[in-house]
């Protein structure tokens, strides 16, 4: 049979379809677009934090610094927020779950451009840095201090540095030296045996020990990755090569990652995340207690007296927009964890909120295969991934690593707050 | 033999079409983007515009709601709730919108209101005054 015109087009069409899936075209427009919303250039200035008045304080940062590294503000004596938030590891330990006093449940986030974020914690459960920075010290599987005893250590340690900061120190004298509203049955009940007054007295040096850390978290900004070069370069209307240059099979990825695979809808604009919580069908780790993600931490945060319209902040109710107008019910809370930022994802192996994932080749997979959510419905749409697809969505993944000199300055980010 | 080529020829084709669709998912091109129109039953003219440009992804940001008469008359007394959502997505706002304000002149402020991705947007406004309730949808591409 001679060959039907029909079959001679057909043949012509799976070619070009071939050639599509196999060569990357050049960049579009429209993904040239995208790809410079996503360059650290579209960064937009660090926001003000009305709720914190010592947020761009250097004295603060300095304060906060010194407070970061503090073993002293743990049960043990062993624990500061640099065990969990290593500096040379980007502000994250690498781990599935946190390791402080004992084991938590989640995995820690990284630091970096963490101040661009409306909410602290995978769930959001506080709506400040400084509300954020509180959490850890009390919690018992973390610093399993006490709320007193925290305050009694920056009184004994920082008095000189907090003083120039906030102010005098309230008076600790008369008070037990250990009590708060989390720790042992013993310091709960000295807690509620305080006054308000004295309670509040305590409380007001703890939201000012935040402060102080937010101050100094602040200082920890995005660096130039490999990506942001070439996006300058495409932006600039200049060819990308050199180190500028990305190779085929990362151009590939970028292409997937903004079209097909559709990362882009929840990792958008500079820091790579929509600030948003979502449910990704991620699965729930045996063993653990139930965790509903943003569901339950709504309520937390709406009655955390640290939260941007409570007494300890400095802000006007109105400037307390986030909290004001957030989603407090409704299906799409259930699971739903915040996007975390993708720079520097490669080198932070595992994955999820609670490390449930040890490889970026098997995140992909996850959000290619979309399974159902173990509650609440996976936003996510399966589709289709050829093992070529798969590696260059990682190859991608990689260009958001800084290189050279950057990569040194990422290690050090925030050791040496400047103007300080 | 013709007939399985045809059909192969349409599965192709479906499928293209599918993953084309996937890929981009954009929005309709017929799609109404007036930032004034009558509601549905016509009970009012609304008209829309955020309250400082350019109007960003991400940020939180307030709108204007301006309410009259279809014979243009300021509408002052309107109760006005917000929803909306993504409908290529299947999901609502990320925030709770409200009106916080009644301006005068028919002029309502809404605060909290974000766009936390790109794409068709649908924000919708249900109204109540004098008696009368009507609502409208407005779409927003980011």
């Amino acid at each position: 049979m001679r060959p039907s015109r029909l079959t001679t087009s057909l043949a012509a069409l799976a070619a070009v379809l071939l050639s599509a899936a196999c060569k990357p075209s050049s960049v579009t427009e429209e993904e040239a677009r995208i790809v410079a919303s996503l360059s650290l250039s579209a960064l937009p200035p660090l926001p003000a934090d009305p709720s914190n008045r010592v947020a761009d304080d250097p004295a603060a940062a300095a304060l906060g610094q010194a407070l970061f590294f503090d073993h002293d503000l743990s049960a043990d004596g062993a624990v500061s927020c640099a065990s969990c938030h290593q500096p040379t590891r980007r502000f994250q330990d690498g781990i599935a779950r946190a390791i402080g006093v004992g084991e938590a449940d989640r995995r820690t986030m990284p630091l970096e451009g963490v101040a661009w974020s409306p909410w602290q914690f995978w769930d959001g459960r506080a709506d400040s840095l400084w509300a954020q920075a509180l959490g850890p010290w009390e919690n018992p599987v973390e610093h399993g201090g006490n709320r007193v005893a925290l305050v009694r250590r920056v009184a004994s340690a920082y008095r000189a540095e907090y003083e120039s900061v906030f102010g005098p120190l309230p008076d600790l004298s008369g008070l037990p030296e250990n009590a708060g509203p989390f720790g042992s049955e013993t310091e709960r009940a000295a807690w509620a045996a305080l006054s308000n007054e004295e309670r509040t007295r305590v409380d007001r040096i703890f939201a000012d020990m935040g402060k102080a850390i937010a101050a100094f978290e602040r200082r920890i900004v995005p660096v130039e990755t490999r990506f942001d070069r070439f996006a300058d370069a495409l932006a600039a209307g200049r060819r990308p090569e050199g180190e500028t240059a990305l190779s085929d099979l990362e151009i590939e990825g970028l292409k997937l990652f903004v079209g097909k695979a559709a990362c882009v809808d929840c990792h958008n604009g500079p820091r790579l995340t929509d600030d948003h919580f979502h449910n990704t069908g991620v699965p729930a780790v045996p063993g653990l207690p139930e965790d509903r993600g943003r569901a339950t931490a709504v309520a937390r945060v709406l009655a955390d007296p640290f939260n941007c319209l409570g007494a300890f902040s400095d802000a006007a109710p109105g400037q307390c927009g986030e909290i004001r107008f957030m989603v407090k019910e409704g299906e799409e809370l259930e699971r739903a964890y915040k996007t975390p930022s993708l720079r520097g994802v490669a080198g932070r192996a595992p994955y999820m909120h609670s490390g449930q994932i040890a490889t970026l080749e098997v995140v992909v997979d996850h959000y290619s295969r979309a399974p159902e959510a173990p509650s609440g419905h996976t936003e996510l749409e399966p589709f289709v991934l050829t093992d070529r697809g798969r590696m260059a969505l990682v190859a991608f993944l990689r260009t958001l690593e800084p290189a050279g000199e950057e990569a040194g300055a990422a290690a050090l980010a925030g050791r040496a707050p400047s103007g300080s | 033999m013709k007939k399985l080529i045809y059909v192969l020829v349409a599965v192709v084709a479906l499928a293209v079409a599918f993953v084309g669709w996937r890929m981009t998912m954009s929005p309709p091109d017929d799609l109404d983007l007036a930032r004034s129109k009558p509601t549905q039953a016509g009970t009012f003219v609304v008209a829309v515009g955020p309250e400082s440009e350019p109007l960003l992804q991400g940020p939180l940001h307030s709108w204007i709601v301006t309410v009259t008469t279809p014979a243009g008359a300021p509408v002052d007394d309107a109760t006005i709730s917000v929803d909306g959502g993504m409908p290529q997505h299947g999901h609502g706002l990320p925030t709770a919108p409200a009106v916080t304000a009644a301006l005068g002149e028919g002029r309502y402020r809404i605060e909290g209101v974000r766009f936390n991705m790109g794409g068709w947007w649908e924000l919708k406004l249900a109204i109540a005054a004098g008696g009368a309730s009507d609502a409208v949808t407005f779409n927003l591409v980011m």
